[in-house]
């Protein structure tokens, strides 16, 4: 049954995919870019990386969208057709695909417990992380603990950013003569 | 075998929705379907975690749950109002 979803979802991706390229409304577009957001988060859901799937929802379904909706109202909503078409583009991005496919068969099969990653430094974690730390997920031990002054480092630039759109955006202005 | 029925009931109306919002023809209808498919987004990953045996996802649907509604009351604002920085009727 969970293959059988895959193939389906994957399947609405591609759809999702090929009317956003077809569609001439950009608002449609917009509002399909937050399905295929939603589509790759259940994907990421189904592939066990739940952490991904998280970060995919909040800012590809959410923020994603709100920022494409108000570049839309600054230039309009409607694509201009171009009357030129060119196999180039077409050319470029089936050999780029063939290239990235080509690239994947070195690599070791899916879910295979013998790869090299299960094998460099993955053990270690699993094995000590519960002792050394005594937080019960490995993930979140990771990020809190082992990379904790990181994870700390990132946090503050991530505050900084957000105070500086805010700023730019000029939230909490003053209304002039107002009260507010 | 109850899971896989609510499953492929879940994707059928996944199915429906997305074509919604692939034929229009109104702005709301889309916004809509979008709603729509993230509301089946947060059903999928709740019966998914039951399907695989990972029950314990299913706090992640609830703050789907969340984001959904977050924004689609940002993209309705934005046609209410043109800016989202718009304080709202709350502050004349």
């Amino acid at each position: 049954m969970a293959e059988f979803v895959d193939f389906i979802l994957l399947g609405f991706l591609a759809v999702v995919a090929l009317a956003m390229t077809r569609l001439r409304n950009l608002f449609a577009v917009a509002m399909l870019s937050g399905i295929y957001s939603l589509l790759s988060a259940v994907l990421f859901v189904v592939l066990d990386a739940v952490d991904v799937a998280f970060t995919e929802a909040a800012v590809g379904a959410g923020i994603t969208t709100v920022l494409m909706i108000g570049t839309l109202a600054l230039t309009g909503t409607e694509e201009k057709i171009s009357g030129r078409h060119t196999m180039i583009p077409l050319l470029i991005v089936l050999f780029t695909g063939a290239a990235l496919i080509y690239g994947t068969l070195d690599m070791p099969a899916f879910e295979d417990p013998q790869a090299p990653v299960h094998q460099h430094v993955a053990p270690k974690y699993l094995r000590d992380t519960p002792i050394e730390t005594g937080v019960p997920n490995v993930v979140t031990a990771v990020l809190a603990s082992y990379r904790g002054y990181d994870t700390l480092g990132e946090t503050t630039v991530i505050f900084t950013a957000g105070l500086g759109v805010i700023i730019l955006l000029g939230l909490g202005q003053r209304k002039p003569g107002g009260t507010a | 075998m109850m899971f896989d029925v609510t499953m492929a009931a879940i994707l059928v109306t996944m199915a429906l929705a997305l074509s919604r919002a692939l034929l229009g023809p109104s702005l709301y209808d889309r916004i809509l379907a979008v709603n729509m498919f993230g509301t089946k987004t947060v059903l999928a990953i709740a019966v998914l975690g039951f399907l695989m045996g990972r029950p314990e996802f299913l706090d992640l649907s609830l703050v789907y749950g969340v984001i959904n509604y977050i924004g689609v009351i940002a993209i309705l604002k934005f046609f209410e109002s043109g800016d989202l920085a718009h304080p709202g009727h709350f502050g004349e």
